[in-house]
């Protein structure tokens, strides 16, 4: 998978398995090579997609015929409940 | 003994002992209702707990009065947890109470712990039917009240802690008649969802034991063992533990370990991420040292099997025969000089020369330098060479140059 579109849980998962993979050696200089750099890569998309998140909230939404859609959450409200008591 | 007496102090000791090795008097719920309150003014609790047949002297010690949410009130139906006590001085026994709570409780927590016993023996809770939790999930599900606490907690712990997961809220009522319902139905949704989703928390925020009731409830217990996805429970606070506790995969405390427990720490993260970084790096130039030393094992196996390498051998190899050429020829030579020093010494004894040490002479012919045999050969005038064993001299041949043989026997 290109590292443009990976997210963070598949780059995170494969820099761990690569990691791995070149401490059980057994591999030539050219393979090495390719998994050092490939590595190095993977920890920047980790380190780029961790500087970038924003956690996305939504709400399940009821739908006429029975299902239910997702909108955005506005945790606004919750500001003004903030000193309401548990519920 | 029916003769032995005892002192009023020893009978009550005796008394006192009874009640307090008594496993039941030690820890029992007592039903009644509240008279007589009095708070001392060290905060300490007096009062009496009567029925329509007894009375029961009760106190509360003021360390514990701090922990209650309900405080005994006069005329008040409540439920008194305590130990049974002496007072010796006044010869009166006592509840010493350490937890109350309003009357009839005790009847919703009999239906808990049958229910929880139910569903345990059915295998509901077993530890077998309990699923991990992703380490690091792309998506969570939240089943709780879109306005209280507990949603903001979480939200505020998860942004906080991971703020690369994706969040869906199935809002639902999380108290009272309809919140069962609608918390199954929440749970249903999020299992339907059309996005996969790693894990779901289902959480309230602290309550009392009749607010907390619906995650008591059989149907939502059986939801969340049902559920697809793992579930993350977090009702109410530390101590409370419901049936849908039990039933989830990971029980947490609080709305708050919830959020917690559902997601890593990107700190963590990325100072895994760095020591990998680092672990990598140290990786790679361990490599290439050891690369470039097997090179330089290499390059010298390489030489001794170039032809460089042979030709230096061999000419090594020719220096070698020529020393031990020379050597053998040397020996050789002085083999031959000492035969011929050998032969020299056997040759002198043929010699003329010491023939010549016995006084004859060697006469030679001056001119050609032949050997003078016969007399024949010289005439007179001729000029000679007489050679004798020391030197020799020049002469002429004289007039009357005849000259026998025999003479020369002489």
């Amino acid at each position: 998978m290109g590292l443009e579109e990976m997210d963070f849980e598949t780059a995170f998962a494969e820099l761990e398995a690569t990691v791995r993979k070149l401490e059980a050696g057994d591999l030539s200089l050219e393979e090495s090579l390719t998994l050092f750099e490939r590595g190095m890569a993977l920890a920047q998309v980790c380190e780029s997609l961790l500087d970038q998140a924003d956690l996305r909230v939504r709400q399940l939404v009821a739908t006429p015929d029975g299902g239910y859609q997702a909108e955005p959450f506005s945790e606004s409200n919750l500001g003004i409940s903030a000193d309401a008591p548990d519920a | 003994m029916p003769d032995f007496v005892y002192t009023v102090t020893e009978i009550t000791t005796y008394i006192k002992g009874l009640i307090q090795e008594d496993l039941l008097l030690q820890d029992v719920w007592v039903a009644g209702e509240v008279s007589n309150v009095r708070r001392s003014p060290a905060g300490h609790y007096y009062f009496t707990l009567k029925d329509a047949g007894a009375t029961l002297s009760c106190v509360m010690w003021r360390s514990l009065a701090a922990y209650q949410t309900t405080l005994p009130e006069n005329g008040q139906a409540i439920e008194a947890r305590g130990a049974f006590s002496v007072y010796e001085p006044r010869g009166e026994y006592q509840l010493t109470v350490r937890e109350v709570r309003p009357a009839g409780i005790g009847r919703l927590y009999q239906a808990f712990a049958a229910l929880k016993a139910r569903l345990t023996a059915e295998g509901l809770f077993a530890e077998e039917r309990k699923r991990p939790l992703p380490a690091r999930p792309r998506r969570l599900g939240l089943v709780t009240s879109p306005t209280g606490a507990a949603v903001r907690d979480i939200l505020r712990v998860l942004r906080h802690r991971y703020p690369l997961v994706d969040v869906i809220l199935a809002p639902t009522l999380v108290q009272g008649e309809e919140a069962p319902a609608q918390i199954v139905a929440a749970i249903a949704a999020l299992n339907a969802w059309h996005e996969p989703i790693d894990a779901i928390i289902v959480a309230r925020g602290g309550g009392s034991l009749e607010e907390l009731w619906a995650f008591n409830d059989e149907r939502v217990a059986r939801a969340i063992a049902a559920s697809r996805i793992p579930v993350i429970s977090g009702v109410g606070h530390e101590t409370d533990f419901t049936i849908a506790d039990f039933a989830a995969d990971y029980r947490a405390p609080t709305p708050t370990g919830a959020a917690t427990a559902a997601v890593p720490d990107v700190r963590q993260l990325r100072a895994q991420i760095a020591g990998w970084k680092e672990e990598l790096s140290a990786w790679m130039q361990g490599q290439l040292a050891q690369r470039r030393a097997a090179l330089k094992n290499e390059r010298r196996a390489l030489w001794r099997a170039s032809p460089a390498g042979r030709i230096a051998r061999a000419r090594q190899q020719v220096d070698d025969l020529a020393r031990r050429a020379v050597s053998a020829l040397q020996h050789r030579l002085a083999l031959w000089r000492e035969r011929v020093a050998a032969r020299r010494a056997q040759l002198s004894g043929l010699s003329p020369l010491a023939v010549l040490e016995r006084g004859y002479a060697l006469v030679q012919r001056a001119d050609t330098g032949s050997i003078v045999r016969r007399a024949a050969q010289v005439r007179p005038g001729d000029a000679i060479r007489v050679r004798v064993a020391e030197g020799g001299f020049g002469a002429v041949v004289a007039a009357d140059g005849s000259t026998s043989p025999s003479d020369l026997s002489d």
